[in-house]
């Protein structure tokens, strides 16, 4: 099966530290894909050196067949790789449809019209509503970011990310900081997006890991320990000993 | 995303229109005040919208005047169109300056912006044979507006003049600002790293919004130079930027009348102030500002916006 996002020997060191060493992944169109790992494995920097904050040391990353490495992030973001932040990364000050119409803009390169008022930009604004209905943000739409609960927050990140049409969304623990309940209604709403969307996402939670991805990386020390289906890595003795401290 | 016309918005450019007969003798003085207003007014668009902070928005003002000064000078004293070129001129200079100042952080924009003030008002003064230095510019004579006013010893045919292009600008820069563009810029000031994980060429916005800006900041000098006939070497300073700054922050910063409040609190201030006290004037002005910010640190127009805002959201 082609693959939507490829890695080859990705790497990456901070002085005499090595972060991550040559991780290769591949993730065909649809995939869910989950990366865990203790911390410190080098999990969200795979994140950063798949979207271009962090420049790798070696190693290249290929949406479909196109060479990304030395593309800027929102070069990435027009190429459809699109990510959410471990923490709360929003426009404070902005309204919820606001924000999301910020990446609806973008997409369109309506962001650049500095002449049509905004309120007549409907395909946009439909757009945005869109995204927020399908993470059941649309009450929401008028209230401002820095009101908005927690766990709604968290739903707005993803919601930003997907204003963007991405083909490759990459979820750096979507659930950090959300009570267990609606950490599981977050989670059901990832479940619930377009089945052609490749999901790559990092979450420390097992439960959730287990019940939503179809693949599984497991990152310890910056290098891959192994890969596999949830039953796959569930039986792995290795992971196990990562995980609790001992063999199974 | 609120986009109506306020009649706040109404009363206040109807009193501006009434100014021939509601300070009739203060024309002059209500014309650099309108100049000032849109000196600020492109300030906040960088400041206020992009948060780009800067200490030498004021080369911009003198490019301008400088741009309409010398064509004035060498015969070309036809106003709208010397007003367009000197818009044009420090509009190329902002674009030229700009990937300079979108670049770095506040602390660098500081410094970068000081200097290229500083540069450009050096410049001015060692090319004293073109600018005429620290005599200032001589012999800007005007045309008359459309062919039919003379600028007269009133100040009646500049006013006019600066408050129709201050009016035509503001509605431009109103637009700006409630289009998509103006929402893009609200992200980047509040969030450009997030605005790039979106897909955002922040550099560039920010670029096009620093030559637009500059651009009226050219035109508000212009308007300066051909409604005094005259260009003096401190619309370079660094005191003007400085004072740019105050003006703004005082009326309040990112919601579009506050550079007009603040330059008509500073500029009248200043007025009275220096009458009451020639000397020490400065004390009291500076205690003034003090007292202000303190009152309400997003000044005037932020106080009473804040208080609108939470009566408006009250149960």
């Amino acid at each position: 099966m082609t693959s939507v996002l490829r890695t080859e020997g990705l790497s990456k060191r901070f002085g005499d530290f090595q972060v991550l060493d040559r991780v290769t992944l591949q993730l065909p169109q649809g995939a869910r894909h989950a990366v865990i790992g203790p911390n410190g494995a080098g999990k969200t920097t795979l994140i950063n050196l798949l979207t271009g904050t962090v420049r790798p040391t070696a190693g290249e990353v290929y949406v479909e067949s196109e060479r990304v490495t030395s593309l800027r992030p929102e070069q990435r973001v027009r190429r459809g790789l699109v990510r959410t932040f471990q923490v709360n990364n929003l426009f404070s000050d902005l309204t919820v449809l606001e924000s999301v119409l910020l990446a609806a803009c973008e997409r369109t390169g309506a962001a650049l019209d500095a002449w049509r008022a905004l309120t007549t930009r409907t395909a946009e604004i439909d757009a945005a509503r869109a995204t927020l209905r399908l993470l059941k943000l649309e009450g929401a739409a008028q209230v401002r970011t820095r009101d908005l609960a927690y766990g709604e927050q968290r739903l707005l990140e993803i919601a930003l990310a997907l204003a963007c049409k991405p083909r490759i969304l990459l979820l750096d623990e979507p659930a950090a900081g959300v009570p267990r309940r609606e950490s599981v209604a977050l989670f059901e709403a990832i479940a619930g997006l377009p089945g052609d969307l490749t999901v790559l996402f990092i979450e420390h939670d097992m439960d959730l890991v287990f019940r939503f991805a179809q693949r599984i990386t497991v990152l310890v020390a910056g290098a891959i320990l192994t890969e596999g289906t949830p039953r796959e890595i569930a039986g792995d003795a290795r992971v196990k000993q990562v995980y609790l401290g001992r063999a199974a | 995303m609120r986009l109506r016309t306020g009649w706040l918005e109404v009363l206040f450019w109807s009193v501006l229109a009434a100014g021939y007969v509601l300070w009739p003798s203060q024309l002059p003085f209500a014309s650099q005040v309108l100049i000032a207003g849109l000196f600020a007014l492109s300030y906040d668009l960088i400041l206020g919208y992009a948060g780009i902070l800067s200490l030498g928005h004021a080369a911009y003002f003198g490019v301008g005047a400088y741009a309409a000064g010398l064509l004035a000078a060498h015969g070309w004293g036809e106003p709208i169109s010397g007003l367009v070129a000197a818009g044009l001129v420090a509009g190329l200079a902002g674009l030229v300056t700009s990937p300079l100042v979108v670049r770095g952080t506040d602390l660098t924009r500081l410094m970068i912006t000081t200097g290229l003030g500083l540069l450009l008002f050096e410049l001015a003064n060692r090319l004293g044979a073109i600018t005429g230095g620290v005599d200032g510019l001589q012999g800007v004579e005007m045309q008359p507006l459309l062919g039919a006013w003379r600028f007269d010893i009133y100040g009646r045919t500049a006013y006019g003049y600066v408050l129709a292009v201050v009016f035509v600008l503001f509605l431009a820069a109103r637009r700006l600002v409630r289009s998509p563009f103006g929402l893009s810029l609200r992200g980047i000031r509040g969030n450009p790293g997030r605005m790039r994980a979106i897909g955002c060429r922040v550099d560039l916005h920010l670029a096009a919004v620093y030559a637009f800006a500059a651009a009226y900041a050219g035109v508000a000098g212009a308007l300066l130079s051909q409604t005094t006939q005259f260009v003096g070497l401190d619309v370079l300073s660094f005191s003007r930027s400085a004072e740019l700054l105050v003006m703004l922050i005082v009326g309040g910063a990112g919601l579009l009348y506050g550079g007009f409040v603040g330059a008509a609190v500073f500029m009248i201030a200043h007025h009275y102030l220096s009458s009451l006290d020639p000397v020490y004037w400065q004390f009291w002005l500076g205690a003034g500002l003090v007292i202000i910010v303190l009152l309400g640190r997003d000044g005037i127009l932020g106080f009473f916006h804040r208080r609108r805002s939470s009566a408006a959201s009250a149960p």
